[in-house]
């Protein structure tokens, strides 16, 4: 019980970044108030009402240049901080290509988490030292927030939205993974592990399904579960049937390009806009194409979306098979 | 002549008439207008609200001693901090300074006989009181499990408790501080007394303006907001829950766009006692009395455009948090306006460390720290890591407990001889000013602590690594308890054995000091004052004929 610690272990590129930025801070804030209250108790004791060995003749009764000085000195400190603090900000938000990508669907009360290959894990996240790791949250239900403190970052688990994180590891170990946003009952028990393993590992990890062992029951990739997926939900008789009896867009090459809407408008097909137009199509038409698609709200969950989203961004570079009609 | 004066007469042969003798029963307080009597029941309103939300916080510290979450079931837990956060913000906190010291002392400060609309004022108490009973009784019948935020679409579609009816008494009390805020602003700008110029005002006064305004165009947001979540419950319609077409984070818009600026109607009020305490016991005028009036201002205006800081880590747009971030920071920078010139204040000054002037000097300190980690928290790289953990908590708890409550207490004590006629012991109540002062420091300095390591706030178990702060912040909790029932006792022992208050205990300016009554008259004046002279001008008081002649006539007929 004696042995207990006092800072978080830091084990990531951002998280020294920012730790860096929380002690020059926490170091302007203890200056600031010892300062304070230095100050305070000297003049409390030197102008008591019982001494009267003080000068109190000619008390000021307001200074411009004094107050100048901590207006702007607080100003200029302040700006330094933010425009510091803003950067790395930037850092941990703006998704990275390069970046290993790895899905967290939060639900009351357990994380779920989808790597690329197919292999999910619930409450523990696997991922290998000394390369980016993106990792997009999104909820099923409530929000939930998605916290790793070792590597100083976090990010609101949503319902309806992709938020996304990325940080580079730099130590392998076990860390905490926390749930942070206050999401009903068991909020303190949606917690698990983060598992940082060297590249070697990781990569033997990934193979085995997730197992740790040689056991060769590798699973089907994220795509191809989603290929699965696509036809279970009957995508498949309008998008790229033949002779289908609705004429609908192909998915075909879609992805992350600008799709032209009825009323007008341009629109990215990113992931946030397929899960859209899955579950609710008639928010946003394609041009030249009738609502015809029906709502998939309720009836495919945020896993198998997660799961169509990347077969349809394995087609990204295929043609459309066949014009549609 | 009314009744009312009549009874008043046949009195006047025993006692002078003040507001508290004037009638006695029970009905003359529960329909009484005068502003000093419905300050007197928002006292005891109030104090009934803390004491439950302390209740709650006990409960809840006393859980956290272990890392397993044995004490209590984990939905009493979440009712319990959910209790503490919406009877303390929105049932003591936000009525306390403004609605209890506001309304007894607005009127008398500005040399009014009161405020410009003494029904309404009833009203608003009657909104406050029953707001607040309708959040018990969802307590009694069940309990809320939200957290005071009531974020969706946890509040709207997935709470099984007693949402709708919390929400429903937090709208009324919501409209009860509307009504203080119409009234205290129409007050301050039409029943100034002849010569009570804007800049003559005390510094309390100001900062009763600046937190009306937040008042007024502030909580109509926050009320409407909370009852959409009710409507969302009760008719199932889509507003916040993304699987009925809503946004979730819409809410969290809603919310914040009202509730920071709340922020600042818990902590001018207090900024207001300071000012007007540390001038009392240092027998010096406020140093830089404009810039003090106008950072008011200032911080009322800017708060009102930072709400997204609470935000960071939802997905706003990057742009958005930006700007508020950059904001967010400005706003640091009235406030240390503030402290550097209280500071400044007690230079030269003639400083007597009576109770009151050791809650205002806690005050600095603690809202001192609670500003300086506000830092951490506006830079919005360091603000991810720490948000919704117990950094916050400690955070917000040094501004509203260690700032807001400070305030309260200086506020308390200082006035309580003209709220009462009597004088409060003084070494019962340094010793738990002190105590209050040290309990919380041991309370909610490990929890900044805890928050860096991560532990998250509303956590019903922890990591055992997290046990010893824990432990320790429970202990500085009971300490602080402890700090808080004393006033209770002292205080009630006060009002019957008390020493008789003299006119002026503290030799302070200021027209409630200066009527010839030790307790105000029920009409505060008999003619209204001429002011002549600036607020706090102490330059010809000497220590050693202190007592200055009232300059002013109060309102005592014997
Ligand atoms: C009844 C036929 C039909 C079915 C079944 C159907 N869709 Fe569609 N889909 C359409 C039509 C028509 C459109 C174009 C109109 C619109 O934008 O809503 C469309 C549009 C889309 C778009 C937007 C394409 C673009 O170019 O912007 C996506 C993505 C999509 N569907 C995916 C799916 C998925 C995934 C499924 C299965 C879960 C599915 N659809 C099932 C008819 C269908
Ligand atoms: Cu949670
Ligand atoms: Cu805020």
């Amino acid at each position: 019980m004696w042995n207990f610690p006092l800072v978080p272990p830091t084990a990531a590129e951002e998280a020294l970044h920012i730790s860096w930025l929380y002690w020059v801070i926490t170091g302007m804030a203890i200056f600031f108030v010892v300062a304070v209250c230095a100050a305070a108790l000297v003049l409390v004791v030197r102008y008591r009402a019982s001494n009267e060995n003080v000068n109190r003749d000619n008390p000021p009764e307001s200074d411009m240049r004094l107050e100048m000085t901590w207006t702007l000195m607080p100003l200029v400190l302040a700006l330094v901080i933010f425009f510091w603090a803003a950067k790395l900000y930037a850092d941990i938000y703006t998704p990275r290509d390069d970046a290993l990508e790895i899905i967290a669907i939060g639900k009351q009360w357990m994380w779920h988490v989808q790597h690329s290959n197919g292999v999910r894990e619930n409450n523990e996240l696997h991922i290998p030292v000394g390369r980016p790791i993106k990792v997009t949250v999104i909820s099923q239900d409530v929000i939930h927030a998605f916290s790793l403190p070792a590597f100083r970052v976090k990010r609101d688990a949503v319902p309806g939205r992709y938020n996304s994180m990325v940080f580079t590891p730099t130590k392998t170990g076990k860390f905490h993974l926390l749930c942070t946003e206050y999401c009903g009952t068991k909020h303190s028990e949606m917690i698990g592990s983060v598992y940082v393993m060297e590249p070697d590992d990781y990569q033997k990890w990934l193979e085995s399904g997730g197992k740790g062992t040689d056991s060769s029951s590798a699973p089907m990739s994220l795509e191809d579960q989603g290929k699965q997926i696509f036809t279970q939900l009957g995508c498949n008789t309008c998008h790229g049937a033949a002779g289908a009896a609705v004429r609908c867009p192909p998915l075909e090459g879609i992805y992350e390009k600008p799709i032209e809407l009825a009323n007008g408008q341009k629109v990215i097909a990113d992931a946030e806009y397929m899960r859209e137009s899955i579950l609710n199509p008639a928010a946003k038409i394609v041009k030249g194409y009738d609502n015809l698609m029906p709502a998939y709200q309720g009836v495919a969950s945020e896993d198998q979306i997660i799961k169509i989203i990347a077969y349809i961004k394995s087609l990204k570079d295929a043609k459309p098979a066949e014009a549609s009609k | 002549m009314s009744a009312a004066e009549n009874q008043m007469e046949t009195q006047a042969h025993h006692e002078k008439v003040n507001y508290i003798n004037v009638r006695t029963t029970l009905l003359s307080w529960l329909v009484t207008l005068d502003h000093k009597r419905i300050g007197i029941l928002y006292l005891l309103t109030v104090s009934f609200f803390f004491l439950i939300g302390g209740l709650a916080a006990s409960l809840v510290r006393m859980e956290l001693v272990s890392p397993k979450g044995d004490l209590l079931e984990s939905d009493t837990y979440n009712k319990m901090f959910t209790t503490h956060g919406v009877m303390m913000i929105f049932f003591f906190l936000i009525p306390s300074i403004p609605a209890v010291f506001g309304n007894f002392l607005l009127p008398l400060m500005i040399g009014a006989r009161d405020v410009a609309f003494p029904r309404l004022n009833l009203l608003s108490w009657y909104m406050v009181a029953g707001g607040g009973l309708l959040a018990l009784a969802a307590l009694i019948m069940g309990g809320v499990d939200t957290g005071w935020t009531f974020y969706t679409p946890y509040s709207s579609s997935f709470a099984k408790t007693q949402v709708a009816l919390t929400v429903v008494g937090i709208f009324i009390a919501g409209f009860g501080s509307i009504f203080t805020g119409i009234n205290f602003l129409v007050t301050i700008h039409k029943m100034r007394a002849p010569g009570m110029t804007w800049f003559r005002l005390p510094l309390f006064v100001w900062a009763m303006y600046a937190t009306s305004l937040i008042m007024v165009l502030g909580t109509p947001v926050v009320a409407i907001t909370l009852l959409l979540v009710a409507v969302e419950r009760l008719l199932g319609l889509g507003i916040f829950d993304p699987a009925r077409g809503g946004d979730p984070i819409l809410f969290q818009h809603l919310f914040w766009f009202y509730s920071h600026p709340a922020v600042y109607i818990m902590i001018l009020p207090s900024m207001g006692v300071v000012s007007e305490v540390i001038s009392a016991f240092s027998k010096r005028r406020i140093f830089a009395y404009h810039f003090v009036a106008f950072s008011s201002l200032a911080i009322a205006i800017i708060g009102f455009l930072v709400w997204g800081h609470h935000m960071f880590s939802t997905g706003q747009s990057m742009y958005l948090g930006v700007v508020f971030s950059f904001i967010t920071f400005l706003v640091a920078v009235p406030s240390a306006i503030k402290v550097f010139n209280w500071l400044t204040t007690l230079y030269k000054g003639r400083i007597e460390l009576t109770a009151p002037m050791m809650y205002g000097l806690g005050f600095i300190g603690l809202f001192t720290i609670g500003g300086v980690t506000g830092l951490h928290l506006a830079a919005m790289a360091t603000n991810v890591h720490l948000t919704d953990t117990y950094f916050v908590v400690a955070h917000f708890h040094y501004v509203m407990v260690g700032g807001a409550i400070m305030g309260y207490m200086a506020a308390l004590h200082f006035w309580w001889p003209k709220m009462t006629g009597r004088m409060y012991p003084e070494s019962w109540a340094k010793l738990s000013a002190m105590i209050i002062f040290i309990g919380f420091n041991v309370t909610f300095m490990p929890q900044f602590i805890l928050g860096y390591m991560g532990m998250p706030r509303r956590y019903h178990s922890y990591n055992e690594e997290w046990q010893v702060l824990n432990v320790l912040s429970t202990a500085g909790s009971s300490v602080m308890g402890l700090g808080y029932i004393l006033p209770l006792g002292y205080l009630l022992w006060s009002l019957k054995y008390g020493k008789i208050a003299p006119q002026n205990p503290w030799n302070a300016r200021g027209l409630e000091w200066e009527i010839v009554d030790a307790i105000p008259h029920p009409h505060n004046f008999e003619t209204i004052p001429i002011v002549t002279q600036e607020a706090y001008d102490y330059e010809h008081w000497h220590p050693n004929k202190p007592a200055q002649q009232p300059v002013i006539v109060g309102g005592g007929k014997s």
